[in-house]
């Protein structure tokens, strides 16, 4: 809520020229949302400080972001850490503030323009949530900054709940005044990283306008693009794009690098459960927990399957899926082969009755424990599909995932991770009490001592004895 | 000639066939006779499909309507007429078919007009001139049709010859089906299977109250008198006879009292083949029926041709109460219950089969009670099980007597079970049945509740609630209730009640206060309620607790196994404790609690629903209270800590308007430590069960009761037993009762909640003095919230006090969130009452399911 800028190079007050600011007066811009005070706390000529302090009103906040949508703020709506930290309003309130400063405009003193002169800039409070400390430093440091941080406790009364993200910033520099102003202008969005109201093509220019001058070269130039333009990924390709020829590389993030290896096991995973169902020779095949539809994608590939219906219990990802697969332009001839709907597998479904197969990938380790007894019941009971793919993760091999603390699970959502002879008497109990046969396969790279990734069932329904 | 003025009689429930020639005047007759929406006609079908009633090309599709209205009629039980020509054999089978799926009488009237009289009537016409000869083809089609109709399958056949005749038809009379006894309520005592225990019999109809005498044979008495106790009346399920001992005597007393009118009988698959027997049909004399015929050969030949023409008369099934209760020899399936057909009589004979036959050389049993769905209660027999069990309203009495188990009774409307034991072994059963297999196990109805149909609770949903009549659930608010009830929440089997949402009172007027105990009296005295409670109300997270005596109860009661002695969830159905282990130790606790305050015996019950608050707030809402409101409050201080800083060194400069600014953004910093205060009160660390606090206030449910008939008095009274057994994990909630009519008591009130608040009291929660409260517009909101000033800072953010921000505030609609917390409540109560009565789980999940559904309504939460 509060940006201070200093600088000691005499006489000091030539800031208030470069800023259009007048040092003895409190001046204010009206914001959307509220108003922002400029005022000099100090002004003479070994020192001048200006302060751009956001007064930002909290009902209003909560009561205009209402219409944007649901997902503008959700609960909690106005218990709201928006009016007390620096984020995108800060930079609205800059480039309203300060427009002739950063477009490097100067009537009275044109000179000033392009003197480097050393500069203090005090940011409070700053949210960098994901990130903390060392994004700040990342962000700032290439620019040539000394970065001093004072990170917040969460509670001073529970200090077993830690740190907050909260920081006050103090960064030192020699530099143009233009550029310090575009650098904070873009970075205190990127490090708060919240969602805010004025994400659009029209901010991609804005970007790529206040960082001509040095977001070229910055070496977490991925990162600041994605963040700023937070949620719109084809935004942030599209800006990308233009920055630069070469192709995306893969961040050096942790986390950036754990997303590609779950998404290529992911891959994997799909492939071999559909080698299973073709080689099982079944017609028609249910995808029980088909979220966006993937499999669905690459079972409408394969012209043995006459009839494929893809359930998940979310709504919204069924959407998704509607729209990955381009469901309302679907030609008819493909439309007649597959159907998706909302189904739970803790409920029995008619609907469900009747198929060769189904699929049931990374699914059961979603329900609690005390529900896989319906969910058996659902599918090996009731539905008794002809062939049963399921696969579970393999919880032994999950030491070998570096970045995942242990005694932790793969997936928030987790409700259990089970080692190879948890889900192999499990699903052999399942095969023996109702009458189906079981084979196991390892899916994903397999470790001598921990098996692979993700561990896979087939389960053959039995007919009179044998397997059908 | 004059004719005189008929009555014309057809079934009530009957697909009404109109057969004449075009012009015979059969739209007419039909709107005569019948209600419009009755009649569905080929003419009316072609102009909806083509908006051209004489538009041949139609006919198709128009048929194709006329069939579909048709249907869905008959489906729903309504009599429906077709109005066409109908003199086509083909056209008529395919009506007859009709008529015989919805198991409906197919019924004929033919208008038979002389052809001048059709040809002169679409002469009239303009939009009727087709030639001569498709009116005589037409005849001569009807002239042949008129010999098959009663070998197309027609019961009921009317030619009316003239249009005399057809004139002097003043009124069409609709008869009942036998089967249809709607207006008898009962009581009644329902007896399964005999198979010629007599002995068994008499005995059970004394252990009734029913006095049995031996009288002389009279004409239409059998040679018993029977006295039943006051307006009871016996209902036989069939297969009197048959393999046991004594199968005429079983059949005097059942023909007696049939004759008496002091029982009513279905008739059983044993007593038909006996029937065919006695008429000289070619039947098997084996399973049982060797000893009757044997039986029956020792009496003479006028009995026999009595329990003939007994048997005869026997009618399939009975729809009782008002179609509350059903009975039939091996049950009924709902669509087929009241109708009459074949195909009916059959499945009440025999039941639903497979086609299969098992390795003891019997035929396959569907048990078509596990689908059952219809409202109607359905007593049965036939298939002999150990002990007589609830599946789905639905029950299987015959305890197979013959085979040395017992002969069981059920009392209607009680739905008490009697029994007596056989006296012997009198026949073996070809598939043997385990009389002891249902000790230690769960119910029918139990196992089948291990997994609900997803039936009962997608799409938009209508549900019937004793509070509040229908309660409609929208499709979208159903699927977000699926995701959240299968993705989160506990088991079915413990979901017996979701709590409603609580709207807060009015905006108060007063200076410096959203919410004051004002506007929440002046609610319910403008419900014209006199006597409320004011509790307080705790800051800590709603929690509905069911515990039981121990897990046997829990075990036999909510069919519950491996779970422990109880489970404690939120108010969306979810887990309340993530840390198992402190959840046991926690519901061992309460159990103790419960046992040392005599709860068990003081309300008979070995199990019970509570709601409650559970505190600390922050051992639910640990992430909300972290990522949340600490973080506003760290964010807020830190930077108004430096904001104030730069403030205070910028006033030595003098400079206009500073000053002012400092002492506003000073005033930000006092409201933020307000908040905190007011958040802080409400966590503190929990590691063991002595660092919760559990105020329960109510006790919703025991065995046999749902205690929504009781004051909050006794609710507040009986809770404090328990609380006083172990107060380290209880707290009574304090609360006074007062009449809101009566101006010092309110007075006191509102010093109360202003001292409990100011003393960081989150408010409190005022309800009429009944549970239930019906006032001057309808059932009253249970309770209305009053939140505390300070209290509110953490709903409406640290500077909603600002006088500015108030204003804005108190600009809030609560009519929705007080209609839904009306149709929540009569859910969740209708949950409850269902439970308690034992319906099925299904009737319970959709009650709950539904509360959820409402909560996905989009409302202001901070309401």
């Amino acid at each position: 809520m509060l940006l201070t800028i200093t600088t000691t190079r005499t006489p000091a007050t030539d800031l208030s020229y470069l800023l259009h600011k007048h040092p003895g007066k409190l001046q204010a811009v009206e914001l959307s949302q509220g108003v922002a005070h400029i005022f000099y706390p100090h002004a003479d000529d070994d020192k001048c400080t200006v302060a751009l302090l956001l007064d930002i009103d909290p009902i209003g906040l909560v009561r205009k972001s209402g219409e944007g949508g649901p997902d503008s703020f959700t609960l909690g709506h106005y218990v709201n850490d928006r009016p007390y930290v620096a984020s995108s309003f800060m930079s609205v309130a800059i480039a309203r503030a300060f427009s002739t400063a950063m477009n490097g405009t100067c009537q009275k003193r044109p000179e000033l323009v392009d003197v480097t002169m050393p500069f203090e800039v005090t940011i409070s409070v700053l949210s960098a949530a994901r990130g903390g400390e060392l994004l700040i430093r990342r962000l700032f440091e290439p620019l040539g900054y000394a970065v001093t941080v004072e990170q917040y406790v969460l509670d001073d009364n529970f200090p077993e709940w830690g740190q907050s993200k909260y920081f006050t910033v103090t960064l030192k520099a020699d530099l143009k005044l233009k550029d310090l102003l575009s650098h904070v202008y873009v970075l205190i969005p990127v490090l708060d990283n919240e969602k805010h109201y004025w994400v659009s093509q029209q901010e991609v220019e804005k970007l790529l306008q206040k960082g001509e001058r040095w977001l070229r070269d910055h070496t977490e130039k991925e990162q600041i693009i994605k963040r700023y333009l937070r949620n719109i990924g084809g935004l942030a390709k599209n800006a990308l794009a233009r920055l630069t020829d070469d192709a995306p590389e893969g961040s050096a993030h942790d986390d950036g690098e754990r997303d590609i290896a779950k998404e290529k096991l992911h891959d994997k995973r799909l492939k071999v459960v559909l080698d299973e169902l073709v080689s099982s020779g079944s017609n028609t095949v249910v995808d029980l927990g088909c979220g966006e539809g993937k499999l669905l994608k690459m079972l409408l590939r394969e012209k043995q399957f006459k009839k494929i219906l893809g359930v998940d219990v979310s709504y919204r990802t069924l959407e998704k899926a509607a729209r990955r697969l381009v469901f309302d332009e679907m030609p008819p001839k493909q439309k007649e082969r597959i159907e998706i709907m909302q189904g739970a597998l803790t409920y029995r479904d008619k609907r469900l009755v009747g198929f060769d197969a189904a699929a049931i990938v990374e699914v059961i380790e979603h329900l609690d424990l005390n529900r896989l007894k319906a969910f058996e019941r659902v599918v090996f009971e009731f539905a008794k599909p002809g062939t049963v793919v399921l696969t579970t993760p393999n919880r032994e091999y999950n030491e070998l995932f570096e970045t995942m603390e242990a005694g932790t699970m793969r997936h928030t959502d987790h409700r259990f991770e089970w080692t190879r002879v948890e889900f192999e008497t499990w699903a052999t109990d399942v095969a023996k009490r109702n009458n189906y046969s079981v084979s196991f396969k390892p899916v994903g790279d397999v470790h001598e001592r921990v098996g692979a990734p993700t561990q896979m069932a087939i389960f053959k329904r039995k007919v009179d004895g044998n397997e059908e | 000639m004059e004719t005189r003025s008929k009555e014309l009689k057809i079934p009530e429930l009957s697909l009404v066939m109109l057969i004449g020639v075009s012009g015979s005047g059969k739209s007419t007759f039909a709107k005569k006779h019948f209600k419009e929406t009755e009649i569905a006609s080929s003419d009316r079908c072609r102009a909806i499909v083509s908006d051209d009633e004489n538009k041949q090309e139609a006919t198709d599709d128009a048929f194709a309507l006329l069939h579909y209205i048709a249907a869905r009629r008959l489906k729903n039980g309504l009599l429906t007429v077709v109005d066409a020509i109908n003199v086509q054999p083909e056209s008529r089978a395919s009506l007859v078919r009709l008529a015989r799926e919805y198991h409906c009488i197919p019924v004929a009237i033919v208008l038979d007009v002389p052809e001048r009289v059709c040809e002169a009537r679409n002469a009239q016409r303009p939009d009727r001139n087709f030639g001569g000869h498709v009116l005589y083809q037409q005849r001569s089609q009807l002239k042949r049709s008129l010999r098959k109709l009663k070998d197309e399958g027609f019961r009921h056949i009317h030619v009316l010859k003239s249009t005399d005749e057809i004139e002097a038809i003043s009124h069409i009379a609709r008869e009942k089906l036998y089967n249809d006894r709607k207006e008898l309520g009962g009581p009644f005592d329902i007896i399964g299977d005999i198979h010629g225990c007599f002995d068994e019999l008499m005995e059970l109809l004394t252990k009734l109250g029913y006095a049995v005498v031996r009288v002389a044979v009279q004409h239409r008495n059998f040679g018993f008198q029977v006295i039943p106790p006051a307006g009871r009346t016996v209902v036989f399920l069939g297969d009197l006879v048959d393999r046991g001992p004594k199968s005429p005597d079983v059949l005097r007393l059942v023909m007696s009292m049939v004759h008496a009118g002091t029982a009513f009988c279905v008739p059983g698959n044993h007593d038909i083949k006996l029937h065919k027997y006695l008429q000289g049909k070619n039947v098997q004399v084996q399973h049982g029926l060797e000893k009757t015929v044997e039986q029956l050969a020792q009496e003479d030949d006028g009995f026999r041709s009595d329990v003939k023409e007994f048997l005869y008369d026997l009618v399939s099934h009975y729809v009782f109460d008002r179609g509350r209760l059903v009975v039939a020899h091996a049950g009924l399936k709902e669509e087929m219950q009241g109708r009459g057909s074949g195909v009916v009589r059959t499945f009440c004979l025999y039941g639903e089969t497979t086609g299969e036959i098992d390795e003891f050389g019997l035929p396959v049993r569907y048990n078509w009670a596990l689908e059952y769905r219809g409202k109607a209660m359905v007593v049965y027999g036939h298939t002999p099980v150990p002990e007589a069990q609830w599946l789905n309203r639905t029950i299987d009495i015959d305890t197979g007597c013959v085979f040395g188990g017992k002969l069981t009774a059920l009392r209607y409307p009680e739905e008490e079970l009697v029994s007596v034991q056989a006296k012997q072994v009198y026949e073996t059963p070809v598939r043997p049945i385990d009389f002891e297999l249902h000790q230690q196990m769960l119910t029918h109805q139990q196992s089948h509740d291990d997994v609900l149909d997803i039936e009962d609770v997608t799409g938009k949903r209508i549900i019937a609630t004793r509070l509040r009549n229908n309660v409609t659930v929208k499709e979208e608010n159903s699927i977000a209730a699926l995701e959240v009830m299968s993705r989160f929440a506990i088991n079915p089997k413990w979901l017996i009640y979701l709590p409603p949402t609580m709207s807060p009172s009015e905006a108060s007027e007063l200076e410096a206060y959203l919410e004051h105990p004002v506007e929440a009296l002046q609610y319910f005295r403008s419900q014209g309620i006199e006597k409320v409670i004011c509790e307080e109300k705790h800051m800590g997270s709603r929690a509905v607790l069911i515990v039981g005596k121990d897990e046997e109860a829990i075990r036999s009661r909510f069919g519950v196994e491996h779970e422990g002695i109880g489970v404690c969830y939120t108010r969306t159905g979810r887990n309340f404790f993530n840390d198992p282990r402190l959840e046991k130790e926690f519901l061992l606790r309460v159990n103790q609690a419960l046992t040392t305050s005599g709860f068990w015996d003081t309300l008979n019950t070995d199990w019970v629903c509570l709601d409650a608050e559970l505190m600390p707030w922050s051992v639910k809402a640990q992430a909300l209270l972290k990522d949340q409101y600490a973080a506003v409050g760290t964010a807020a201080t830190a930077s108004l800590r430096n904001v104030v800083d730069v403030l205070g060194q910028t006033a030595s400069r003098n400079i206009d308007g500073i000053e002012q600014l400092l002492s506003r953004f000073q005033q930000k910093q006092d409201l933020i430590d307000d908040y905190k205060t007011s958040y802080h009160q409400y966590c503190w660390p929990v590691n063991a069960v002595d660092d919760l606090t559990l105020a329960p206030f109510h006790i919703l449910a025991t065995e046999g009761a749902v205690h929504t008939d009781k004051s909050h008095a006794w609710h507040m009274n009986t809770i404090q037993v328990i609380c006083d057994a172990d107060p380290a994990l209880f707290l009574a909630t304090t609360h006074k009762i007062i009449d809101v009519f009566d101006d010092g008591q309110v007075d006191e009130v509102v010093h109360w909640w202003t001292n409990l608040t100011g003393q960081g009291g989150e408010g409190m929660v005022i309800k009429p003095y009944d549970f239930v409260a019906i006032g001057r517009k309808g059932l009253v909101q249970p309770a209305i919230k009053c939140r505390g000033k300070e209290y509110l800072r953490i709903i409406y953010g640290p500077e909603y006090t600002e006088a500015e921000n108030l204003d804005r505030l108190r600009n809030r609609n609560l009519s929705f969130k007080r209609s839904l917390a009306l149709r929540e409540f009569a859910l969740g109560v209708e949950a409850l009452e269902r439970f308690v009565r034992k319906d099925p789980l299904r009737k319970v999940h959709e009650c709950v399911f539904a509360v959820l559904a409402l909560e996905s309504e989009e409302v202001d939460p901070r309401l």
